[in-house]
């Protein structure tokens, strides 16, 4: 009987134990979200210790690295908008095509082929992306707008914004058509029983009811597309550009990151502490449009009772 | 009925005149879906095929066949190996390999070979049919040595066994595999056991409370991070507050460690999720314990749906390049790295690196480099998938 119990015992420390160990391996992902946080953070405030915020975020000169180093981020800012718009204006529409396609005119073979096949495009590294925007797609942009007689720079916004796009149809095709589908049949059913065509069912009865999830995989497209980095490095220019015409080149917040970061600068001075400074501002808005869309998703879920989006 | 078909259309009390407008619009509409995922994946073969035909000349190297001596002069200066009209062409990186040559093989000394030898990269292009710039003089030698079958294109091992070079015929992506493997060891010994066990937490454990929840969130919002702020995390906590070594595989795993969290336990969770809960009942009708239930009969039960989901992490993290670069993994590792504490590069970064030299050559190097990279993210997603396939178990 002692034995016994004694074994039980040791079995409930065990337990324990385990249980602890499960508990910190699950604190882990908070550290992380934590740790990305104040170390970006830490040194952001040293930079804005160094220099103005208003001006950082009013600024329209960017000029690290000078005895008379300024840092207004403006230009910077514009150029990661316009090159997000152009990504967006390429990935909504197809992405948003190829979902309908699939959860409502394809049949289910089909589609189960057709959805691995677009989520290539996604497992394709970044890296990749950067080489074809910078080697395949900005030489094409360059002589066709020369045949056009319009001079477009080899690290246009735009052969990043293509190929960015392109990058992001299959976060956009793959969730929507996932909330596309899980919008209910008899919907559909009391829609084309009135005699609607099937393309105005879809417009006006399906898109309208899976609008939430519509919305949040534009939103995750859109804060994938503000935190890509490689295609913007080797096809984006270096240089901030306050400009509305999508031929001339541009930079973005990543591009102008990696920049800082990379080579021998010295870690304390502000060429080097305004990489932060730019990080916090990406992450705050990547953390806000990823928020809304989480919200969004669950609120459709709630809505129809679905448990395996 | 006879009746109303003979009347003419607009006698029909149901019939619209718009009916035919809305029927091709919604034609239309449909054609329009279809070319959009045509689109979609007429770029992916267009993309592939791009990559194919800029990487497919990489994997053969122009070598070129003349008469080397090996003699003391020869070795102090390599230059003198060779005819003095083949110097222009010959690549330096293989001239200064002389020494090593007979080192490893001393019969060589005091002989005079005809051996293939490398040529420099301009000669490698004029080969391939691409723009090249060669003098005259060397172009008409090369014309004859081509001519007579001296010059020819032979399969490229210096890509698959040399690190990065300044010389573009002498780079290869060895040194960049080797730094990936490393890296990617690191990776998977930090996130595989951090993330199952937190998924183990939070499906078999956890109650519903607070703190779970705050995790879940916590975990979604991981996910979501642009990939670039995990190596500011990186050059702020590994490198500057822990002062581990700059470049490392051991920093880089590390912060794709954290990336690749967030994958491999929402995959995990599912798997758990899918086994049935009459596993754990009959656990606990004989008496098991909760934490004897999920060891022995849960986890087994799936661990297949686990590995598929860490084996896709595994492949996302091997792509990664933007946190890689800015924790320094960019740098120039012409030798392999020989453990997690040296400075090394992986593979994608070296395609970044190849992809901003200004030679003609590297640009072949870079495709074939993304079609190594490719090639192997295919393969693990295919392992996953068969794994998946295999193991998988219909409740």
């Amino acid at each position: 009987m002692k034995a016994f119990e004694s074994k039980k015992r040791h079995n409930e420390i065990k337990e324990q134990l385990i249980k602890f160990t499960l508990i910190t391996a699950a604190s882990v992902s908070i550290l992380t979200t934590f740790g990305v946080l104040f170390s970006i953070l830490f040194e952001a405030i040293e930079f804005f210790q160094m220099r103005s915020f208003w001006y950082f975020i009013t600024g329209t000169e960017w000029s690290p690295g000078v005895a008379d180093s300024k840092f207004g981020a403006l230009p910077i800012f514009s150029g990661t908008f316009i090159i997000t718009l152009i990504a967006m204006a390429v990935a909504l529409p197809i992405g948003l095509g190829s979902a309908i396609f699939m959860s409502e005119y394809a049949s289910p073979k089909l589609r189960s082929k057709l959805k691995p096949l677009l989520e290539i495009l996604a497992g394709i590294p970044t890296v990749v992306y950067g080489f074809f925007a910078a080697i395949t797609v900005a030489p094409f942009i360059v002589n066709f707008f020369t045949l056009l007689g319009v001079q477009a720079s080899f690290n246009s916004a735009l052969a990043s914004g293509i190929v960015m796009g392109i990058m992001i149809i299959p976060v956009i095709s793959s969730l929507s058509d996932d909330v596309i589908s899980a919008v209910p049949d008899s919907q559909r059913k009391a829609s084309l029983a009135l005699g609607m065509t099937m393309s105005e069912t879809i417009k006006n009865i399906v898109l309208p009811s899976a609008l939430p999830g519509i919305i949040s995989a534009t939103l995750l497209g859109l804060s994938k597309a503000l935190g890509e980095t490689m295609i913007v490095v080797m096809a984006a220019g270096l240089r901030p550009n306050l400009s509305w015409n999508i031929l001339e080149d541009m930079t973005t917040v990543t591009v102008r990151i990696v920049d800082a970061l990379v080579g021998d600068h010295e870690f304390n001075s502000p060429d080097t502490l305004s990489a932060f400074a730019l990080g916090l501002i990406l992450f705050i808005v990547t953390l806000v449009l990823n928020i809304i869309s989480v919200a969004l998703i669950r609120k459709f879920k709630e809505k129809y009772k679905i448990n395996t989006l | 009925m006879k009746n109303i078909n003979n009347k003419t259309l607009s006698d029909n009390p149901f019939y619209d005149p718009s009916l035919s407008k809305r029927h091709s619009k919604a034609r239309r509409f449909k054609i329009f879906t279809i070319t959009c995922i045509v689109f979609a994946l007429s770029f992916l073969v267009f993309f592939l095929g791009d990559m194919i035909v800029k990487g497919l000349p990489a994997f053969q190297q122009s070598y070129m066949q003349i008469d080397v001596s090996y003699n003391d002069k020869t070795i102090a200066s390599t230059r003198k190996a060779i005819d003095k009209k083949y110097r222009r062409i010959v690549s330096r990186a293989w001239l200064r390999n002389i020494p090593n040559q007979v080192e490893e093989s001393p019969e060589l000394m005091n002989t005079t070979q005809s051996t293939w030898v490398l040529v420099n990269h301009q000669v490698d292009q004029y080969m391939k049919g691409h723009y090249f710039k060669i003098k005259s003089k060397e172009l008409k030698i090369i014309e004859d040595m081509h001519a007579q079958g001296k010059l020819q294109l032979q399969f490229n091992r210096i890509f698959f066994t040399q690190g990065d070079s300044k010389i573009p015929e002498n780079s290869g992506l060895k040194s960049a595999i080797i730094g990936s493997i490393l890296t990617l060891l690191v990776t998977m010994v930090v996130a595989f056991p951090m993330g199952v066990m937190t998924a183990v937490y939070l499906e078999e454990f956890a109650d519903d409370n607070r703190w779970t929840q705050f995790i879940e969130v916590n975990i979604n919002n991981l996910a979501a991070i642009p990939s670039i702020l995990f190596g500011l995390l990186g050059l702020a906590v590994f490198i500057n507050l822990f002062g581990l070594p700059r470049s490392s595989p051991l920093v880089g795993g590390l912060t794709l460690a954290l990336m690749t969290l967030p994958i491999i336990i929402v995959s995990s969770r599912a798997a758990l999720r899918s086994v049935p809960d009459s596993i754990r009942q009959a656990g606990y009708g004989l008496g098991l314990t909760k934490v004897q239930v999920v060891q022995d009969h849960v986890l087994p039960l799936a661990f297949p749906g686990i590995m598929t989901g860490s084996i896709i992490g595994l492949a996302h993290a091997m792509g990664e390049t933007a946190p890689l670069i800015i924790i320094g993994m960019i740098a120039f590792i012409p030798d392999s790295p020989g453990s997690i504490f040296e400075a090394a590069t992986v593979m994608p970064a070296q395609i970044f690196t190849w992809a901003g030299m200004p030679e003609r050559a590297y640009i072949e190097r870079t495709a074939a480099g993304i079609m190594v990279l490719l090639s192997v993210l295919i393969s693990l997603n295919a392992l996953a998938i068969i794994l998946r396939k295999k193991f998988e178990v219909k409740w």
